[in-house]
């Protein structure tokens, strides 16, 4: 074994196409159990489908259960560099998680490749070189969603978003697009599961269309409790609120929604289309918007390490910049703080014979960076 | 801020505290009758919700579904009685505790195993969907006018039920000494399963009814457990009549406050800072009248006991 490890470095050295000279080890801290677990799920049978099909028996995936947890995280994410030596992160779902694991993961040397979280300290002066985010920052959708207001013609939005950074974020990103009034705007507590009050404050408003952020459960409930009050204003959201895993828990109440997302199944590319199929075999289920950037991440991790050997992190970092997978997106690239530059669609709910499911309807955002960029060194 | 507003604020309120109460006055029997801290009170709660959509689902039924939720939630109830609860009565409250959380991940991961990760469809049957016009013009959500309607009834039903009928008799003899009624040829055992299926169908009804118009899911009836603690510690532990008061008190407290505070609050600050602090304080609200009522009255509002 030391042999080949030795004749591996010698071919390194002497730059003779070096890819696979180790076994890359891939430490996935995700949400597995408790409210949030579906998100976690997608993203990991996201990631294990691309797995699957590379058939690289040089990856190795150690995947554990955050429960959501930050202290937990931490703890998984400890034992994963120090007792299982992993040299690749990934998996967080949650922006807080996130800023509890990949700070102190990137300084001791290990890459952390995001499927989910983008909070926008990570994306500016908090930037790190091994930091990849395959997602979003976290205020894009929001900022697609206010665009296409604007060319909906919106003038009078009224906003409601969980009180917590996310939350925060959401209508930051929304508001720097949206050029209209606002004839109201609430944070609701985070898991909050009754809107009676703020849809009653919804209707006194005058407002012209409704603009929210509720990811999960969250979403289900005020889409349902909207339906049933009678307000019959336009609502828009982040695909957050309608992802392929709650929209069957909304039912009807969310069709004709407009939500602003950076991937959709039925974004027309080949890769698009085997990657629906494929997950649609394995699952038996639709792949949602996480199970696609589950599925990214792990393309990217593949093609970096057809490139280069994970232990020479400079080639390494230089492979993952390449960005060089057929993402399910279509266009992907990196911005110099390694988050996505891409396209955002605006999608519609509709049903397909008993599932409902999105369509895209039109692009709000081409080519869209994140607004913290400039604000990164690195 | 108009009256029209202000009356719909207030019946979103009332109906919150309905539904709290049912969570609640389950709570407060078990803990009234039987001295047990029950945490996986709000796991029932969630039974109820998930046998009522996978009924509903099957049958096409809402009724059939809260049929099923009570029966479902009622047998799930008087299985852990049998096989849990009942060793845990001499225990102290940490063991109580300990192991009423155990089975609240018991719950959730069992639920998780058979019905699978993703929230389940549950939504208001025809006959109670969309708004009706109030009396000066309100415009209010029929389910929600129909959830206060059973609420009440259900605390009536209640009501008869201790104070009219042997089975309340027994209950509330049980709560003042239970040596005593055991030496009177009680079957003490048998009166404690009872009351904890019916607890348990209580807290099934909730989560049925609930579950139409919020998202049926694993690890719904945590934040709701909370609330009904909050509530019985408010009413006084042990008291029905209590359960009621206080969860009423805590539902307008939470809703208006929630609605009023960031208002209050902008006539001295500015409008997004208003909004942020408004909401904290009124996430604290009905913990600062918990703390009120419990420096006014250490044992509640209608406690017996102190």
């Amino acid at each position: 074994m030391k042999f080949v490890t030795l004749a591996a470095a010698a071919a390194l050295a002497i730059g003779l196409g070096s890819a696979n000279a180790e076994p890359v080890k891939v430490g996935m801290i995700t949400t597995l159990s408790g409210g949030g677990a579906g998100l976690g799920i997608d993203v990991r049978d996201g990631f294990m489908l691309a797995v699957k099909q590379a058939g690289n028996k040089d990856l190795e995936v150690v995947i554990e259960d955050d429960q959501q947890k930050p202290d937990i995280a931490v703890q998984l994410a400890d034992k994963m560099i120090q007792s299982e030596k992993v040299d690749v992160l990934t998996g967080i779902i949650w922006s807080n998680l996130a800023m509890a694991v990949v700070p102190s993961a990137t300084a001791q040397g290990k890459f952390y490749l995001s499927p989910n979280a983008g909070p926008s300290a990570l994306a500016g002066k908090g930037c790190h070189p091994n930091y990849f985010n395959v997602a979003w920052q976290n205020d894009n959708l929001h900022e697609a969603a206010g665009a296409y207001a604007n060319f909906e013609g919106l003038k009078n939005s009224f906003l409601l978003a969980p009180n917590y950074p996310a939350g925060q974020d959401a209508l930051t990103g929304y508001k720097r697009m949206y050029k209209g009034e606002l004839a109201g705007e609430i944070y609701t507590k985070l898991g909050q599961t009754d809107y009676a009050a703020e849809i009653a404050q919804i209707r006194a408003s005058g407002a012209d269309s409704v603009y929210f952020f509720l990811p999960g459960g969250m979403g289900i409930s005020f889409l349902k409790q909207y339906k049933d009050s009678g307000v019959d204003l336009p609502v828009i959201g982040p695909a957050f609120s309608f992802d392929q895993g709650i929209l069957q828990a909304v039912g009807d109440a969310a069709l004709g929604v407009k939500n602003t997302s950076q991937w959709s199944k039925d974004i027309d590319t080949p890769a698009n289309k085997a990657f629906v199929e494929s997950f649609q075999a394995e699952y038996g289920r639709l792949p949602s918007l996480y199970a696609s950037q589950g599925f990214d991440t792990a393309n990217l991790l593949l093609s970096a390490m057809a490139k280069a050997d994970v232990k020479d992190a400079d080639a390494f970092r230089a492979a993952l910049e390449e960005a060089d997978f057929a993402s399910t997106r279509g266009g992907f690239k990196f911005g110099p703080n390694h988050h996505p530059i891409q396209d955002i669609y605006v999608r519609e709910v509709i049903k397909e014979g008993d599932v409902y499911t999105n369509k895209i309807i039109g692009k709000a955002l081409t080519s869209h960076a994140d607004a913290y960029w400039s604000e990164c060194s690195m | 801020m108009s009256l029209i507003l202000l009356i719909e604020q207030v019946l979103n309120g009332l109906q919150f505290g309905i539904m709290l109460f049912l969570m609640a006055a389950g709570l407060t029997l078990i803990f009234g009758v039987m001295g047990l801290i029950n945490l996986a009170h709000g796991s029932l709660y969630m039974i109820g919700a998930f046998c009522a959509a996978a009924v509903a689902a099957a049958t096409g039924s809402f009724l059939l579904g809260l049929v099923a939720a009570l029966a479902g939630a009622a047998i799930a109830g008087a299985l852990v009685e049998l096989l849990v609860i009942r060793r845990l009565y001499t225990k102290d409250h940490l063991d109580q505790v300990l192991a009423t959380f155990a089975l609240i991940l018991i719950f959730s991961e069992g639920t998780r195993w058979i019905f699978g990760s993703f929230p389940l469809f549950l939504d208001v049957p025809d006959f109670l969907s969309g708004p009706v016009t109030l009396p000066g013009g309100i415009e209010y959500p029929l389910y929600r006018l129909a959830l206060i309607a059973v609420g009440l009834a259900v605390a009536l039903g209640l009501w008869l039920l201790i104070s009219r009928t042997r089975l309340g008799v027994q209950i509330r003899a049980g709560e003042n000494d239970r040596e005593m009624i055991a030496a009177l040829g009680i079957d003490i055992a048998r009166l404690y399963t009872i009351v904890f299926a019916l607890g348990a169908a209580l807290a099934g009804l909730a989560g049925a009814l609930v579950g139409a118009i919020q998202s049926v899911q694993v690890g719904m009836g945590e934040p709701v457990l909370i609330l009904a603690f909050v509530v019985i510690v408010i009413g006084g532990i042990g008291s029905i009549k209590g359960a009621l008061v206080g969860a009423i008190l805590v539902g307008l407290t939470d809703t208006l406050g929630g609605i009023f505070l960031p208002e209050i609050l902008k006539l001295f600050l500015d409008p997004s800072t208003a909004t942020s602090v408004g909401s904290s304080l009124a996430s604290m609200a009905i913990y600062i009248l918990m703390a009120a009522v419990l420096i006014l009255r250490p044992a509640g509002l209608f406690g017996a006991r102190a």
